[in-house]
C-alpha cells in the first residue's frame, strides 16, 4: 500500500491519504485522537515554505517537495543491510538501540542486561498498550510547528527510555537511526526520555544508510526530560546518504540544578533540519548546545534552536561552527528569550561559519528576546573564508593546500567538539571531521 | 657548479604598483648573503616572491633554484625541495598545535621527497633536541602556532623550523627584529649551525651587529627595488656609518 501525502503542486496533503496510512498506525482511542489532531494542524500549511518565517532559508515545498510514501517495515534483506551499516557505526561500549526503516529491531539492539532503574519500551509498545500507560509527554511537541505535527500524526515507532531517581548510567544509549529500504520512503519515528532525580545518562542518536538506499525520508522527534539535579550528556550524528532527507525535532526540558550538554554534527542527508526547543522549568540549570555542520556538493542543512529562559539563574551557551564547500547551504537560526522572570539569566551564543568556495552560503539568524533587566545575554555571529595569509604560512612549510586547509577546518570546529565531555564521543566526532576532511582532499 | 638560486632581472607588481624594479641576485651553495636597505625597498617583497605568497605579479625575469623554474612551483614544493623563508611577521594560528602544525609540515615535505614519515615518538625526539639547543622551552611546542607569543618568542619558533626542516635555502626576513641580546646569539648560533658547504644563507637585516654573528660572504644593498651595491661584509659596516642616502640618489 502505497500512501501520498503530498504529492500535489502546492505541498499539502490530502486527508484521505492519512486516513488510508492510519490502518498501519499504532494505537487507537486518545493516540488517534492525537494523530488526527497534528494532521488537521500539518494540513493547514501543508509542507512549510519560504514565506513562513521560520522556514525561509529552508523551504521544503522546494527542496522536499513532498512527503514519500510510509515505509513498509523492512525485510530479512533489508534488516542484513541494516546489520552491515550498523556493525560499522555502533560505539564501542554504548548500548545499541536500532531503529531499521523506522521500526524497532530487538534483535539488532542490546535490550537485555538492563542496569538497574532502566527501563526500555519500544514506542509502539506504548502506543498500543492503552491509555494508562501513555507518558505524558509523547504528544507535548507543538503542532504549530508542520513538521511536527506531521510526526506527530505519522510516527509508528521509537525507543521509550526512562531512568530512575538516583541512577546514573555508566554506559551510554545509543539509538542508531538506519534506513535500508530500496524504495523512495519515509519513515516517522519519535523517542522519550526521561530521566529521574539525580541521575545521569549519555544518549547518542545516529543517522545512518545501509548500502542501496534511495533518497529516504527520516522524520525523527525526541522528546526529553531532565530531572532536578540530573545531568545529560547527548551527541547526535547525522550521516544520512547524500540523497536523504533528514527532518528532526527536540524538545527538551529542564529541572532544577540539571544540567544537559548537547553537541550535534551534521555531514550527512541531501537536505536536514533539525529544531530543537530547549526549556529551562528549574532554576540553577545549565545547558551547553554545540554544532558542526561539515556540508558540500548541494547539501542544505539547518539548525534551528530556540532556548526559552522561562526561571531565573539558569545559563545556556550555544556554540555553533558551519564549514560549507561547493554549492552547499548552511543555516543556523538561534532564537533566546528570557521571560520576565528570568532574572540572572546568562544566555550566549556564538555561531561562525566558513566558506570554502565563492558558491557556499551560509544563513545565521540570531535573535534575542528579552524580557527581564537583570541578564547576561549576548550573541556573535562570523562568516568568512578561511584566512589566506594563515595558509600561505603553513605552505610555505610544506603542507599542500588542501592538508594546510584542513588544519585549519580542524581547529574551526575543534571550538565546538572540545565541549563534548564524554573522551569516547568527541573523539567519534573528531574522527568525523576527519573522515569528511579527507574525502574532500 | 650550479647556484642555489637565481634571480635575474626580476620585475615584481603588487596592485598595479612596481615593488622590484629588474633583481639580479646569484646564491651558492656553502654562501650566506646579507641584504640591506631602507625601509620599503622590497627586501620582504622578494623574500614573498621567493617561496611563493600568492598577489605578486612577476611581470619579467626568472628566479631559478637549482636551475629549476621555482616560479612554476607551488608554495609547498617550494618547501619541500628545501627553501625556507623565516618570517618578518609569522601569522598566529589559533587551535593548531606547534607540535602538531611541525610534525604535519615536516611530514608532509618528507612524503614529497619520497621519503618516510616520522612517527610521533621520532619526531618528538628530534623536535626535543632542536627546540633544547635552541633554549626554547618544551611548552611553547604545546601552544597554539604563535599563539600568545612574545615577538622574540614567535622569532625562535621561526629558527626552530629552519632547524627542524634543514632547508637547503634560508632566507631570514629581519629575524633580529624583536629579539634580546641572548636570544640574538642564540638564534644567531642556530643558523651559524646550519652553515655549510651544501647549504646557503640569505639574511635579510637593518642591523650591522646581526652580522657580527652571522658573518655573511657578501653583502647587498637594496634600494627602490634594485640591488644597488654589493660588496663583502665591510659594506655593512660602511652603512652603518654611512647611512643609505648615497643609494637613495643612485637609485
Ligand atoms: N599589497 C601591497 N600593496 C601595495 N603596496 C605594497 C604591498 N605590499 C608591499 N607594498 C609596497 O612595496 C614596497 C616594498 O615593501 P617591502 O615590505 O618589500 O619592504 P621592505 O624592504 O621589506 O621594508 P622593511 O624594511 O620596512 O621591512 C613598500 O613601499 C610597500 O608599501
Ligand atoms: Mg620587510
Amino acid at each position: 500500500m502505497n500512501l501520498v501525502l503530498a504529492k500535489n503542486e502546492t505541498g499539502r496533503a490530502v486527508s484521505d491519504s492519512f486516513a488510508v496510512a492510519r490502518d498501519r498506525l499504532p494505537g487507537a482511542g486518545k493516540v488517534a485522537e492525537a494523530r488526527s489532531a497534528a494532521f488537521e494542524a500539518y494540513e493547514r500549511t501543508g509542507l512549510p515554505h519560504r514565506r513562513i518565517e521560520d522556514w525561509k532559508y529552508t523551504d521544503l515545498r522546494a527542496l522536499m517537495r513532498e512527503v514519500l510514501p510510509l515505509a513498509d517495515a523492512p525485510d530479512a534483506a533489508a534488516l542484513k543491510r541494516a546489520a552491515a551499516a550498523v556493525k560499522l557505526q555502533a560505539i564501542n561500549g554504548a548500548r545499541a538501540l536500532v531503529l531499521v526503516d523506522g521500526v524497532f529491531v530487538p534483535k539488532l539492539s542490546e535490550v537485555g542486561g538492563l542496569e538497574k532503574g532502566l527501563t526500555i519500551r519500544t514506542l509502539r509498545d506504548v502506543l498500543e498498550t492503552g491509555e494508562a500507560a501513555l507518558p505524558a509527554q509523547l504528544f507535548s511537541p507543538d503542532n504549530d510547528n508542520p513538521m511536527v505535527a506531521l510526526n506527530s500524526a505519522m510516527i509508528t515507532d521509537g525507543v521509550v527510555i526512562e531512568i530512575a531517581d538516583g541512577v546514573v548510567l555508566k554506559q551510554p544509549l545509543q539509538i542508531i537511526h538506519v534506513a535500508s529500504a530500496p524504495a523512495a520512503v519515509a519513515m516517522f519515528t519519535r523517542s522519550l526520555l526521561r530521566l529521574g532525580k539525580d541521575a545521569g545518562a549519555t544518549l547518542v542518536e545516529s543517522y545512518i544508510a545501509a548500502d542501496g538506499t534511495t533518497a529516504y525520508q527520516a522524520h525523527d522527534s525526541l522528546v526529553v526530560a531532565i530531572g532536578d539535579n540530573s545531568r545529560l550528556d547527548h551527541v547526535r550524528l547525522v550521516e544520512d546518504s547524500r540523497d536523504a532527507f533528514n527532518i528532526s525535532s527536540a524538545v527538551v526540558t529542564l529541572g532544577a540544578y540539571a544540567h544537559f550538554n548537547t553537541f550535534g554534527m551534521t555531514s550527512g542527508a541531501a537536505v536536514s533540519r533539525y529544531q530543537a526547543t530547549i526549556a529551562f522549568a528549574g532554576e540553577h540549570s545549565g545547558v551547553e548546545t554545540n554544532g558542526v555542520n561539515l556540508l558540500d556538493g548541494r547539501q542544505h542543512a539547518d539548525t534551528t534552536l530556540f532556548m526559552d529562559h522561562a526561571v531565573p539563574h539558569c545559563a545556556s551557551r550555544e556554540v555553533f561552527r558551519a564549514v560549507v564547500d561547493d554549492r552547499a547551504h548552511s543555516v543556523f537560526q538561534g532564537r533566546i528569550i528570557v521571560r520576565p522572570d528570568a532574572q540572572k539569566t546568562d544566555a550566549k551564543m556564538m555561531t561562525r561559519a566558513l566558506l570554502l568556495s565563492d558558491e557556499a552560503e551560509a544563513n545565521n539568524k540570531p535573535e534575542l528576546e528579552i524580557f527581564s533587566d537583570d541578564v547576561t545575554c549576548g550573541h556573535g555571529t562570523t562568516t568568512g573564508a578561511l584566512d589566506e595569509s594563515l595558509l600561505f604560512y603553513m605552505r610555505a612549510r610544506g603542507l599542500p593546500e588542501k592538508e594546510a586547509q584542513a588544519l585549519l577546518i580542524q581547529a574551526f570546529v575543534g571550538e565546538a567538539i572540545g565541549s563534548v565531555v564524554n573522551d569516547d564521543l568527541r573523539e567519534l566526532a573528531i574522527a568525523a571531521t576527519q573522515r569528511w576532511l579527507e574525502a574532500r582532499r | 657548479m650550479t647556484a642555489l638560486l637565481e634571480m635575474k632581472d626580476l620585475k615584481v607588481r603588487v596592485e598595479d604598483n612596481e615593488i622590484l624594479h629588474g633583481l639580479t641576485l646569484t646564491v651558492n651553495p656553502g654562501e650566506v648573503h646579507a641584504i640591506m636597505g631602507p625601509n620599503g625597498s622590497g627586501k620582504s617583497t622578494l623574500s614573498h616572491v621567493i617561496a611563493g605568497k600568492p598577489g605578486y605579479e612577476v611581470t619579467d625575469g626568472q628566479i631559478l633554484f637549482r636551475g629549476e623554474d621555482l616560479l612554476e612551483m607551488e608554495p609547498d614544493e617550494r618547501a619541500a625541495k628545501g627553501l625556507f623563508l623565516a618570517f618578518q611577521y609569522p601569522v598566529e594560528i589559533p587551535g593548531v598545535t606547534t607540535w602538531n602544525f611541525l610534525h604535519t609540515a615536516l611530514n608532509a615535505q618528507r612524503k614529497a621527497r619520497g621519503e618516510s614519515q616520522l612517527s610521533s615518538p621520532e619526531f618528538l625526539k628530534k623536535v626535543r633536541e632542536v627546540a633544547k639547543s635552541l633554549n626554547i622551552p618544551q611548552d611553547m611546542l604545546k601552544r597554539g602556532v604563535n599563539v600568545g607569543f612574545s615577538g622574540g618568542e614567535k622569532k625562535r619558533n621561526e629558527i626552530l623550523q629552519m632547524a627542524l626542516f634543514e632547508p637547503a635555502v634560508c632566507i631570514l626576513d629581519e629575524m633580529d627584529s624583536g629579539l634580546d641580546i641572548d636570544a640574538l646569539r642564540i638564534a644567531a648560533d642556530g643558523v651559524n649551525a646550519l652553515r655549510s658547504p651544501d647549504r646557503a644563507m640569505v639574511v635579510i637585516t637593518h642591523y650591522q651587529r646581526l652580522l657580527n654573528y652571522i658573518i655573511p660572504d657578501f653583502v647587498h644593498v637594496m634600494s627602490k627595488g634594485r640591488v644597488v651595491k654589493s660588496g663583502g661584509k665591510d659594506l655593512a659596516l660602511e652603512l652603518e656609518a654611512s647611512g643609505y642616502t648615497q643609494f637613495e640618489d643612485a637609485a
